[in-house]
């Protein structure tokens, strides 16, 4: 029942990297608590698209997220209070890797055996698939 | 279905004409009903200042180079769909089919609201 998550979120620039690290360090162990799985990136200091705040860059920083609901509720419910934290996001991921995991099996199906013996047992599961491959061979 | 309804007009008609059949290779045999009456009208031309019915065939990038997963992360491919004004470019300019389309859709609005992308204005 763990979902994943991908939350990104904005740090103002002027800050130092220990307190950085403290801070991720404080949300990792807020998400290992209650039972989940985290790994963080940081992306650095890069130019905003437009200004946030007073500030025009800021530190991204990645958080990929393996647990409840319950967890990145938490988890946003701290980032709001954070002053340092000027920007987040949340994105709901587990659905779309099923989906890429489900085109890379039938891809890899395909591959293996030879066409026809694929072709068939790939029609049944994913006529969408067919749908979006065929445009290219399509003829007007 | 408002497209459909709009095909006896001059103008939304033929835009929604040439980008569907290109389109969506599958959908063609339903689309040939309100497309048959037209073609008889006219190559479509004399409208849109003497383009032809078919204009030279885009294909959807996503679909030829098999790019499964439309992520707001990576701002250099969602740039290319994006107008200097920050607006997202349309479907018929791009050649992008339309399950793609609504992916990327939402991955550059995903990336606006992280501050990867303008709102309006060019991208510095």
């Amino acid at each position: 029942m763990n979902r994943n998550y991908e939350l990104m979120f904005i740090v103002r620039p002027d800050m130092v990297d220990e307190d950085l690290n403290k801070l991720i360090s404080t949300l990792e162990s807020s998400v290992t608590s209650a039972g989940g799985t985290t790994k963080t990136e940081v992306w650095g200091k890069r130019r905003l698209a437009y200004r946030v705040g007073r500030f025009n860059d800021g530190i991204f920083v990645l958080m990929l997220i393996d647990g409840v609901g319950a967890v990145v509720h938490e988890l946003e419910r701290r980032l709001r209070v954070t002053e340092p934290v000027i920007k987040f996001l949340t994105v709901r991921t587990d659905e779309e890797l099923k989906r890429l995991d489900k085109i890379k099996k039938i891809r890899d199906s395909k591959k293996k055996a030879s066409a026809a013996p694929a072709a068939a047992a790939s029609v049944t599961p994913a006529t969408a698939e067919a749908g979006t491959e065929t445009p290219a061979s399509a003829p007007v | 279905m408002a497209e459909e309804t709009k095909t006896p007009t001059a103008h939304a008609g033929s835009s929604g004409g040439e980008s569907r059949p290109e389109r969506s290779g599958g959908d063609r045999p339903e689309r040939s009903g309100p497309r048959g009456p037209r073609p008889g009208g006219g190559p479509g031309g004399p409208r849109e200042g003497g383009r032809k019915y078919f204009r030279r065939k885009k294909v959807c990038k996503f679909c030829v180079e098999k790019i499964e997963a439309v992520n707001y992360k990576d701002v250099r491919l969602l740039a290319q769909f994006v107008a200097e004004s920050g607006k997202i470019t349309p479907r018929r300019l791009t050649g992008v089919c339309m399950p793609h389309q609504r992916r990327l859709s939402r991955a550059i609005k995903q990336a606006r609201n992280i501050a990867l992308l303008p709102f309006a204005g060019r991208a510095q």
